[in-house]
């Protein structure tokens, strides 16, 4: 479980993030939502510690993550797993490599038993013998799912992804929604996910944190979010034509 | 601001020597960075430090105008030229354009793309993967480029006296061996070693901060060259007044 407490984080004055606070239980997947510059991605990267908040603490299962050194740091960023919006795989590897990358780093296993290690990551994000490729030569979904395997590589306890959906067509959104949803179920990983993508939301929101300028204006689940009377959440979630005429039928 | 600069400078390279995580992993990543700094810019440095030598033969030839001065005297002031400064200095200039400008725009383009914030999640201490392998072949390859350089500097003053005629192989030969001092050699891998200390570790600074896309990847790219050049000229002012 990750709980945050009371998280401030200002860039030249300028408030981004003003007391957020949630709990983001393991097993289930958790949403942050907001409208562009809401402090969504800040957050999310103060929360794995690549900003600094300027207040608050961020709690791993307990472990204070904030005043921590930089050695006990990278033990919790061992567990952690990420997602990057532009999937953030090294050009100069291959699949395998990337996949291989933290396993050559932080473990002791034999060159098989890593092979054996991408062959499993692969085949469970659907991508088994791609091992090969280069980043370039894959589609934007492909990468995703690769980055989700390296994400896996090492049996993460926390997963993050940012913005996973972006730059997707629906169906393949709809692929690596169901993808983040079955590995948090099947590995009980604490997942948080940063979407303002409205399919997620309803699809796989099982907590949702909702954001707006850089405050929480809501919590619930997905079954809660067309009911609430909030205008904020209300303006962000039936923005579309075809979701207000939905939400009549929630 | 360039305090403010100079001050992170300091705290990457802190960041930059820390316990590598697996030494195995540096040491294949270091061969690499050596074969691309040593033996990537071998040829570029012979035919530079060749014809610099050449030229030099001749230019020295022609101001040499009063006949009581022996023409041995070409070979002599070549050899101290190319050791002591034209070697070190140029190659390190030309390595600052053809290796730091790669350097700042790798690291500057892993920023945007968000590789370093991939690599920093994952535990790994990005600063000391990406840039203590190039630092460490900086410092062990451009010295030896740079004796390859006072090597093909003087025999390209051979090559250009002999073709020129400007001086005779016997007199060429005289001038190099009369007079040598061993000591020149030490200040000149003195250089070596700043230099390629600052080729590496500056366009990396540069790179490893950019904040932005394509744009200003290109810029910081501009910028290490720029500051890489004026900081080895900077440098090379100070070791030659510390040294001789």
């Amino acid at each position: 479980m990750i709980e945050i407490k009371d998280i401030y984080k200002s860039f030249s004055g300028n408030d981004v993030l003003q007391g957020i606070s949630g709990k983001f239980e393991e097993g289930v997947t958790n949403l942050i939502i907001g409208g562009s510059g809401s402090g969504k991605t800040t957050l999310l990267k103060c929360m794995v510690g690549l900003h600094q908040p300027g207040s608050g603490s961020v709690l791993y299962d307990g472990r204070d993550f904030t005043p921590m050194t930089y050695e006990q740091r990278i033990e919790v960023r061992k567990e952690i797993g990420m997602l990057f919006q532009g999937s953030a795989l090294f050009d100069s590897m291959t699949v395998e490599e990337n996949i291989m990358f933290p396993l050559n780093m932080f473990t002791d296993q034999s060159r098989k038993e890593k092979l054996e290690r991408v062959d499993f990551c692969l085949e469970r994000v659907n991508l088994a013998g791609k091992n090969k490729l280069f980043p370039a030569e894959l589609s934007g979904g492909m990468k995703k799912r690769v980055g989700i395997a390296r994400a896996i590589s090492m049996n993460p306890k926390y997963l993050f992804c940012d913005e996973p959906n972006s730059g997707l067509d629906p169906k393949t959104s709809i692929v690596i929604d169901e993808l983040i949803q079955e590995i948090t179920e099947e590995y009980k990983t604490t997942t948080i996910v940063v979407t303002h993508d409205m399919n997620s939301v309803m699809g796989i929101g099982d907590y949702i944190l909702f954001l707006h300028e850089g405050k929480k204006f809501w919590e619930g689940s997905n079954k809660e979010i067309a009911h609430t009377d909030i205008k904020e959440l209300n303006d962000f979630v039936f923005a579309s034509r075809f979701m207000k005429a939905a939400k009549d039928k929630f | 601001m360039n305090f403010t600069n100079f001050g992170r400078y300091i705290l990457l390279l802190k960041s930059v020597f820390r316990k590598p995580e697996k030494l195995k992993i540096y040491l294949k990543e270091i061969a690499k960075q050596m074969d691309y700094v040593g033996v990537g810019s071998l040829g570029l440095i012979a035919i530079i430090s060749t014809f610099i030598g050449a030229v030099m033969t001749l230019q020295i030839a022609f101001q040499l105008v009063s006949d009581f001065i022996p023409k041995t005297i070409i070979g002599s002031v070549n050899r101290d030229s190319s050791i002591l400064e034209l070697s070190p200095t140029i190659s390190a200039i030309v390595l600052a354009g053809k290796i730091g400008s790669a350097i700042s725009s790798e690291i500057g383009s892993m920023r945007v793309t968000e590789q370093i914030d991939a690599l920093e999640i994952m535990g790994i201490n990005a600063p000391g993967y990406l840039i203590l392998p190039k630092i460490i072949s900086g410092i062990t390859m451009v010295p030896m480029l740079v004796i390859i350089s006072m090597f093909l500097s003087i025999t390209g003053g051979y090559i250009g006296g002999s073709i020129s005629g400007a001086v005779t192989p016997a007199e060429y030969i005289q001038g190099i061996t009369t007079d040598f001092n061993p000591y020149t050699i030490t200040v000149a891998l003195v250089k070596a070693f700043v230099f390629g200390f600052i080729i590496t570790s500056v366009p990396a600074y540069e790179g490893f901060y950019v904040r932005g896309g394509a744009l200003e990847v290109s810029q910081a790219s501009t910028r290490a060259v720029v500051i890489s050049c004026i900081s080895i000229l900077v440098c090379d002012y100070l070791v030659t007044q510390l040294l001789l």
